[in-house]
């Protein structure tokens, strides 16, 4: 009888921590600028698995979260493709994450993203959020939204949140290249000049 | 031979004509509504605003509570919630709550979307289309708690403003609605 008592009430108190700890991933805000974040074992579009780890001569990432459903995300393709090409030699790799339930977002899954990325010629890994565990430990919101990592030897700080740039709709006519302004500026040893920028974007799809 | 050809010519004619005359004299009901309809929806005119010229919409002196919210035609959760905000700006016409629908459609998607979309769907609330590329700018100004994400929903009157990234189901806009009424 004692020990039926003791291991409800054990049974008790490890419920109750899971489910305090669950609800504490829901409603987590995510990262700040200064935060060290997560790394992930996440499927690439070539069925490798993917973890920030395994880029042993990256200095930084620039995480994407992304998909190919928002028509923001879509407007930013070629630019996001245009950012890997320019900084993944110089030790920025972009690595881009689809966050939405594929089942709401059925033009999200897996085979779609290999389409939309052998289509556009992606050079840069774009991974599926499996199970949607990783974006709101980022405190990701939407898509696109960008996450500037640089590599420090206590894990990966966060050094950027925002937006690529400040025109969606021509990249011609961008005025601020957020995203490329804070990696130019962690390349020089520099201060980022707004570590924190807005867009709007599509809500990520649960 | 020619003759008969002749004849038959003259047949079709009749017929064609008549047919033709019989729709110019007894348009049905049908015909007419849809006429009428066509008439109403070629007035509407979308207005365009940068974040200058739409922030008037944003404040009050009013009595009146406004329930604003930003979506856009190839948002599929902003067009789940749309007819909950449609029958809030109907069924609430009388407790003096106006809805304003701001699309984020881009330009581009005006004509070919947003006004068919409108028109098909025929909304009553008024649709007002922000253009504002620079949103850095303009996002923290609607709320400082705004992601960016849509939908996203505003509901204000003089004295007090509540902002909201989320969807709405009729109960729930109701809720935070009744909540300004006094």
């Amino acid at each position: 009888m004692k020990k039926t008592v003791k291991l409800i009430s054990v049974l008790t108190i490890v419920l109750l921590i899971s489910a305090f700890t669950i609800q504490n991933s829901n409603v987590s805000p995510g990262y700040e600028v200064g935060d060290i974040a997560t790394d992930f074992k996440l499927e690439n579009i070539d069925g490798k698995m993917v973890s920030l780890a395994d880029f042993k001569e990256a200095k930084g990432f620039i995480v994407i979260f992304t998909c190919n459903t928002c028509p923001y995300a879509v407007a930013y393709e070629d630019r996001v493709e245009a950012l890997n090409e320019k900084y993944a030699d110089k030790g920025y790799p972009v690595i881009a994450i689809m966050p939405n339930n594929t089942k709401v977002k059925p033009g999200d899954r897996m085979e779609a993203m290999k389409a939309r990325a052998k289509a556009k010629g992606f050079t840069f890994p774009y991974l599926m959020d499996e199970g949607q565990k990783i974006y709101p430990q980022y405190g990701a919101k939407k898509t696109p939204h960008v996450y500037i990592l640089q590599k420090t030897k206590n894990g990966n700080q966060v050094k950027y949140i925002g937006a690529i740039d400040d025109n969606y709709q021509d990249a011609n006519a961008v005025n601020q290249k957020y995203v490329e302004d804070a990696v130019d500026a962690l390349l020089e040893g520099r201060d980022i000049k707004e570590t924190h920028t807005r867009a709007i974007g599509c809500s990520i799809k649960v | 031979m020619y003759r008969m050809r002749l004849f038959f010519n003259i047949i079709i004619a009749v017929l064609f004509f008549s047919c033709v005359e019989n729709k110019k004299e007894m348009p049905s009901a049908e015909v007419i509504k849809n006429v009428s309809e066509v008439e109403v929806d070629s007035d509407f005119e979308l207005e365009i605003y940068n974040f200058e010229g739409i922030e008037k919409f944003f404040k009050t002196e009013t009595d009146k509570t406004y329930v604003i919210n930003f979506w856009a035609t190839w948002c599929a959760p902003c067009i789940k919630e749309l007819p909950h905000f449609e029958a809030l700006n109907t069924n609430y016409k009388s407790k003096n709550v106006e809805v304003i629908l701001v699309s984020l459609d881009f330009p581009k998607a005006y004509e070919k979307k947003l006004k068919p979309f409108v028109i098909k769907h025929k909304l009553k609330s008024k649709v007002i289309a922000l253009n504002d590329t620079n949103s850095n700018y303009w996002i923290p100004k609607v709320s400082e708690e705004w992601s960016g994400a849509i939908p996203a929903t505003i509901i204000f009157n003089k004295d007090k403003r509540q902002f909201y990234e989320r969807t709405f189901n009729y109960k729930e806009l109701i809720n935070e609605v009744e909540q300004f009424l006094n």
